[in-house]
């Protein structure tokens, strides 16, 4: 890639004056780094990402309204965690995690199993018990 | 507190935090030759795993190796700490702050505030560096950045001790100790030849036969996951390659960069002109970007789309192929 090639297209990281570091060729075939705004490909791929992200909460919400699973896959997914990472936050192992999706067993959740998880979303038990989503 | 500390920013995390750190100990690095010379390099197909969602492909070495086969090869020691305990965690930084000593840091990038929003993953494998406190404050170096910027204990200690994957449990390192004299020439050596030996490994996921084995799985996607997770796996290829840090190609053009460092250190023309080679080897994984990107964007199944991006990998394949070759005879 040539430096003046480097591209410079419109992105979100352009709102947030946060440049990326390329490395291309300058016009004597010497390599320098170049800031770049962004480009096409990789913001069409992050984009598709995000929307992903989106539908996946969107889901959950969903499910958690047809009484299908427990409030806690709605805070996991917006957090955009999977259960191994809320494993990791939570101590609970990712058995249990699913077992506490089910709406029933989340009812008899102690409150100190609830305070972990509304610790790790940072919100209060009141907020994940009461999730309207 | 404040140590002088020059911020430079790089590409690639770790190659950065681990130049800065020598440029700041009197050893002036480039962030291409820390690349090169620690193997950064690499294609890998990790099978089983997945990613967001997606198979799991790295351009690059594992979390960390960059670094300690950087070290080992040049002659420097490295301190490394973990912890169990975060209150101990922040007292050992302090400690080596008060020492002037600036240190090295793996952190989750989930939590990091001066990240923009859509770039917050749970993804923990980030370094950065910190070089002094001012009040409750830590001065904070992180080489992805342009500027310098801090955060509070608090902050800090939440992505020092992120969970999931890669989780950093408080990761700290510095250099202890230096060579009398560096020897670049011998660390470089043995960084390409390690690099050809991963590229051309003789093994299904890896290097070479890693970039067929994913061509190969492009072309049954659309039939076996359907449309719309196969162009989600492209796009997550396509951001493995570009998004994190890499420099742009997948890493290609700093290996470029630092094979055309290295022709001039080891007096050796033939890097140079495969500085050049792998350049131009960048171009096509740019193209292969765009060519993908234009399957995702437009959500189309078209088969033949996928089957063309795949043949487009399997040349690349044979390119780095010989290319490796070329470099192993070369050094």
């Amino acid at each position: 890639m040539k430096k003046s090639e480097v591209p410079q297209d419109k992105s979100t990281l352009e709102n947030t004056n946060i440049r990326e570091m390329c490395y291309a060729v300058d016009e004597n075939g010497e390599y320098t780094t170049e800031l770049s705004t962004g480009w096409d490909p990789k913001t069409i791929a992050l984009n598709n990402t995000l929307a992903e992200i989106d539908e996946r909460i969107a889901a959950a919400k969903e499910k958690v309204l047809k009484n299908e699973t427990s409030p806690i896959e709605y805070y996991m997914e917006l957090n955009r965690m999977d259960t191994s990472v809320l494993a990791g936050y939570t101590g609970f192992w990712q058995w249990q995690i699913k077992r506490h999706f089910k709406p029933s067993v989340f009812q008899k959740l102690s409150i100190k199993r609830l305070q972990k998880y509304a610790d790790v979303f940072e919100i209060t038990i009141e907020e994940l018990k009461n999730s309207n989503a | 507190m404040q140590i002088e500390f020059e911020h430079r920013q790089a590409a690639h995390c770790e190659n950065g935090a681990v130049s800065n750190l020598m440029r700041y100990n009197g050893i002036d690095v480039s962030e291409p030759m820390v690349f090169g010379i620690g193997s950064g390099l690499l294609f890998c197909y990790i099978p089983f795993l997945m990613v967001n969602h997606a198979p799991a492909i790295t351009y690059r070495a594992m979390p960390g190796f960059i670094f300690k086969r950087f070290a080992k090869r040049v002659g420097v020691k490295i301190k490394r700490e973990k912890f169990k305990n975060t209150k101990k965690a922040q007292e050992r930084l302090d400690e080596n702050l008060s020492k002037n000593n600036p240190v090295g840091l793996q952190v989750g990038v989930f939590n990091l505030p001066y990240f923009p929003e859509e770039y917050r993953f749970h993804f923990n494998a980030h370094n950065l560096v910190v070089y002094g406190k001012e009040g409750d404050r830590y001065l904070i170096s992180d080489p992805t950045v342009e500027h310098v910027t801090s955060l509070s204990e608090k902050e800090l200690e939440k992505v020092r001790f992120a969970k999931g994957a890669f989780a950093p449990n408080g990761h700290m390192y510095y250099p202890v100790s230096f060579p009398e004299k560096v020897n670049l020439e011998k660390a470089i050596l043995k960084g390409i030849k390690h690099t050809c030996r991963d590229m051309l490994a003789p093994i299904p996921f890896v290097g070479v036969k890693g970039i067929h084995k994913i061509a190969g799985l492009i072309r049954k996607w659309p039939k076996k996951k359907g449309t719309k997770v196969a162009n989600h796996y492209l796009g997550q290829i396509v951001r493995m390659q570009e998004e994190i840090g890499t420099g742009g190609g997948g890493f290609r053009y700093i290996y470029a960069a630092f094979l055309q460092e290295a022709s001039k250190i080891l007096n050796n023309s033939q890097l140079s002109d495969l500085s050049n080679e792998m350049t131009e080897i960048g171009d096509l994984w740019r193209d292969f970007a765009v060519n993908a990107s234009r399957i995702y964007k437009n959500r189309s199944s078209q088969n033949d789309g996928y089957n063309q991006i795949a043949n487009q990998l399997d040349t690349i394949a044979n390119l780095e192929e010989t290319f490796f070759k070329k470099l192993k005879k070369a050094v």
